[in-house]
């Protein structure tokens, strides 16, 4: 147990630290340093707690920087950089999972609950108003005996912001 | 000895949790006020006995008892007081101790300034209370007991792991553990409410104060939280998407939903079934999230202390409260009385659609978080989600809903007039977009998406402003009638000033988030004294190094003059921090405010340069608006706790006057 700790914390050490911008490493070409910066983005420092190897000073993301580094340099696409690094270490090395029918529901699951939600909403929302009924003989004679009573409390906002409407049925809880 | 006054006062009120479990149900079902009283003076006591544990277990780091095996595993001599003091809650069993207290101290809360409330209600409310104190205390004493001696004392312990060393993150726990643990109480709320079957305006305006403290607390601790990554971990990084801060923020999007939801509540008697969801789903967040935390069965940047089969017995503690309380649910909800109803547009309506994006934005995080874990249990594939995939789906969600919400207070009660808000809002959109305009001929590169979201930053604080002055009618300012808008702008109620503060925190902070992750440049280079650098609008000249020697590290600090071009030269001085007792190097960045703007400076390490001379790698990052990061979610705190302040609220905490249909009721 304490080893593991001890192996976590130093893990966690050896990770600090920007250092994908160590001038020792960069490019010359400017626009490809850009560019295998944002892909250092999106791949993972295998052996840190959770950080990219843009943001990792492990000795492994120091590796796979360089590795990168010279595929940009010999031409390889986005596509085929992350296909060989997904060979190498498996798909726990891409940050971002790709966007195929097995992740759907990863990428989908947040906008169909929205959708899903808002159809409910719009349903169940739609419903009250027009089943309102409206009042028989006996509530219209208490709203009248009601409204003609003299004012209680208006309360002591501007538009309603502070009033809690009325619940006769407050007062006959069964109450302990 | 007072190790065992610890352990002895731990399982004392282990006991008296039980107690004060048992002694409320049974009181509530026999109709019995000494047994309920008899409840009540048991969640008083158990406070104070965790309170006597917590006090022994910091006694302990202060004497540095190295007989007891949390504080050699976590404190040394050498340690500074104030860190022995925090050592306290740096370790797994510390920061549960830590998470007990809270949580027996919210049960105190509930039975003083519960006294209002209707008998039933309370009790069944101290009663839940107790058995979740009961599960925590449990695994506490059994599975997590800080107070285990060792047999042979060593003569020095280890050492705190030295990043944690540090003020902010001193501070941090104990205010996101309240605010993480305050959600219980709205759980135990809702509950009782369901068990008493009953939900209406008077529980909403019970629960809203609980959760606008446990709100206001969560917020802060992040906040604080982040802002420690921010300058700790060295490369300016403020939130990772990391598993441990997904855990933390779950419960406070759920919280902030709740806190929208219980107004409707409150001023309408609508929404009820969900509020209580709400209520019931935060807390249970909260226990996730100390489950994500301390099992590490996820990497995270912030996984100190963790232990896989303590985790196995949170999860349990979870899926039992968190079980029965939505097995509850789902049997009682359906009896709840429907209450008020309200067109589509309408406040209501814009609070529904506000719940509905954040309980989106908070099935996206949990999503994001626990789809490694599903998709390793299904295929055995290890697989990471990452900060991409939450800028693609949490982003949009968002920016969707921070569109709409200046529009949301401006619509009336039930039935609302959309096209007139939107009236009302026009020279606010016009100001939005004239900020965004100007900030795209301003600022260097251009780029379109982030100049968007600013945008609807400035638009957030625009549309705040006007509706603030709408309601104290600005206008008549114009028309000389300066005495109304004085009036009216002294009548606002504090929550109203408390909405609208959060709600330009929020702006604040999108702005701050957008400006800092899209415009932030970094330099580095290797200096040897003498040698300067250009980093955006500043030349950084490497005077020189000295050694320090602080009570628990040495440190090679370096001296560096920043010369802008325009203003006066400041100096920065960034350490790299060596640790003896963990053989640890950590790193001590420095920054310069230049108002939000931070530069913010790291030494990096030594290496031999072609001259001889010993160079150092300095790295300079220049953060545009980072304050704002920090700035906006504090004024959001600031505006729960300008709202907690209101006289409505105070009343629904505290004593209720004892005015008709309350009294009535019991």
């Amino acid at each position: 147990m304490k080893t593991r700790l001890a192996l976590i914390a130093i893990a966690a050490m050896l990770c600090m630290g920007a250092a994908a911008s160590d001038p020792a490493e960069r490019l010359a070409d400017p626009v490809k340093e850009a560019h295998a910066r944002s892909l250092f983005r999106q791949i993972r420092c295998l052996v840190c707690q959770n950080e990219s190897i843009d943001e990792s000073e492990a000795p492994l993301a120091d590796d796979l920087r360089k590795l990168v580094r010279q595929q940009i340099v010999e031409g390889r696409s986005d596509n085929q950089i992350r296909q060989f690094l997904v060979q190498r270490f498996g798909a726990f090395v891409l940050l971002k999972p790709p966007f195929d029918l097995g992740d759907a529901p990863l990428w989908l699951a947040p906008f169909a609950i929205i959708g899903v939600g808002g159809a409910l909403i719009a349903w169940r929302g739609a419903k009250p108003l027009r089943l309102e009924p409206p009042l028989n003989d006996a509530e219209r004679a208490r709203l009248d005996a009601l409204t003609q009573a003299p004012p209680v409390s208006a309360g002591d906002d501007i538009d309603g912001f502070d009033t809690i409407p009325p619940r006769p049925r407050l007062t006959k809880g069964a109450q302990a | 000895m007072t190790a065992e006054l610890g352990a002895f006062a731990l399982i004392l009120a282990l006991a008296l949790s039980a107690l004060q479990a048992g002694l409320s149900i049974f009181g509530r079902v026999r109709g019995d006020a000494t047994l309920r009283g008899a409840g009540e003076g048991a969640a008083l006591a158990a406070f104070v006995a965790v309170a006597i544990a917590f006090a022994a277990l910091m006694t302990a780091f202060v004497a540095s008892d190295f007989s007891v095996a949390n504080v050699v595993a976590n404190s040394n001599t050498d340690q500074p007081l104030f860190y022995r003091i925090t050592a306290t809650w740096g370790s797994h069993e510390g920061s549960m101790l830590l998470w007990n207290l809270a949580l027996t101290g919210f049960g105190a809360c509930v039975v003083v300034y519960g006294r209002g409330l209707p008998t039933g209600l309370k009790s069944v409310a101290v009663a839940t209370q107790g058995t979740l104190a009961l599960l925590f205390l449990g695994y506490t004493v059994f599975a997590s007991n800080p107070f285990v001696r060792i047999a042979t004392a060593p003569l020095e312990g280890q050492s705190l792991n030295p990043i944690l060393q540090d003020p902010f993150m001193a501070i941090h726990p104990p205010i996101l553990y309240s605010g993480y643990v305050g959600f219980s109480v709205v759980f135990s709320f809702a509950v009782a409410a369901l068990v008493e079957g009953r939900v209406d305006a008077a529980w909403a305006r019970w629960v809203r104060p609980w959760a606008l403290a446990a709100w206001s607390l969560l917020t802060v601790g992040i906040t604080l939280g982040s802002f420690w990554a921010y300058y700790e971990l060295g490369w300016g990084g403020w939130w990772f998407w990391d598993p441990v801060e997904n855990a933390s923020f779950m419960p406070w999007l759920i919280g902030t939903a709740l806190l929208h939801s219980a107004i409707v509540t409150e001023k309408r008697g609508a929404l009820t079934g969900w509020t209580v969801f709400l209520a019931l789903a935060a807390f249970s967040f909260s226990m996730l999230g100390a489950f994500l935390v301390r099992s590490g069965v996820l990497t995270s940047v912030h996984a100190f202390a963790v232990d896989p089969r303590r985790g196995a017995i949170l999860l349990f503690i979870l899926a039992i409260a968190a079980g029965a309380a939505f097995g509850l649910f789902a049997w009682r909800a359906p009896k709840l009385t429907p209450g008020g109803l309200f067109a589509p547009v309408s406040r209501e309506g814009a609070l529904v659609l506000n719940n509905l994006f954040l309980a989106a934005a908070t099935a996206c995080v949990m999503l994001g978080t626990l789809y490694p874990l599903i998709v390793q249990a299904v295929t055995g594939e290890a697989i990471s989600v990452g900060a991409p995939y939450f800028a693609l789906t949490f982003g949009p969600l968002m920016v969707a809903c921070l569109i709409i919400l200046p529009a949301g207070p401006l619509l009336a009660w039930k039935r609302g007039d959309l096209l007139g808000a939107l009236q009302r809002l026009w020279v606010a959109a016009a100001l939005a977009v004239a900020a965004g305009l100007l900030t795209y001929l301003l600022i260097a590169p251009r780029k379109i998406v982030p100049i968007l979201v600013m945008t609807i930053g400035f638009w957030l604080i625009a549309g705040s402003a006007a509706e603030l002055a709408g309601r104290i009618n600005l206008g008549a300012l114009g028309r000389g009638d300066g005495g109304q808008v004085w009036r009216r702008l002294r009548g606002l109620p504090r929550g109203q000033w408390g909405m609208t503060l959060a709600h330009i925190g929020l702006g604040v902070f999108v702005l701050g988030a957008a400006c800092e992750l899209s415009w932030r440049t970094e330099t580095a280079q290797s200096l040897v004294a003498g040698q300067s650098m250009r980093a955006g609008a500043y030349t950084i000249t490497l005077q020189g190094l000295n050694t320090l020697d602080g009570p628990n590290f040495s440190a090679d600090q370096a001296t560096l003059i920043a010369k802008p071009d325009h203003g006066a030269p400041f100096t920065l001085t960034p350490e790299r921090r060596f640790y003896p007792a963990q053989r640890q190097t950590t790193s001590k960045v420095a920054i310069e405010r230049r108002g939000a703007t931070d530069v913010y400076v790291v030494l990096g390490d030594e290496r031999p340069a072609s001259g001889g001379q010993p160079a150092w790698l300095v790295r300079v990052f220049i953060n545009p608006w980072a304050r704002l990061i920090f700035a906006g979610p504090l004024l959001m705190a600031l505006g729960g706790a300008i709202s907690l302040s209101d006289r409505r609220i105070r009343l629904a905490a505290g004593r209720r006057a004892p005015s008709g249909v309350l009294t009535a009721a019991e």
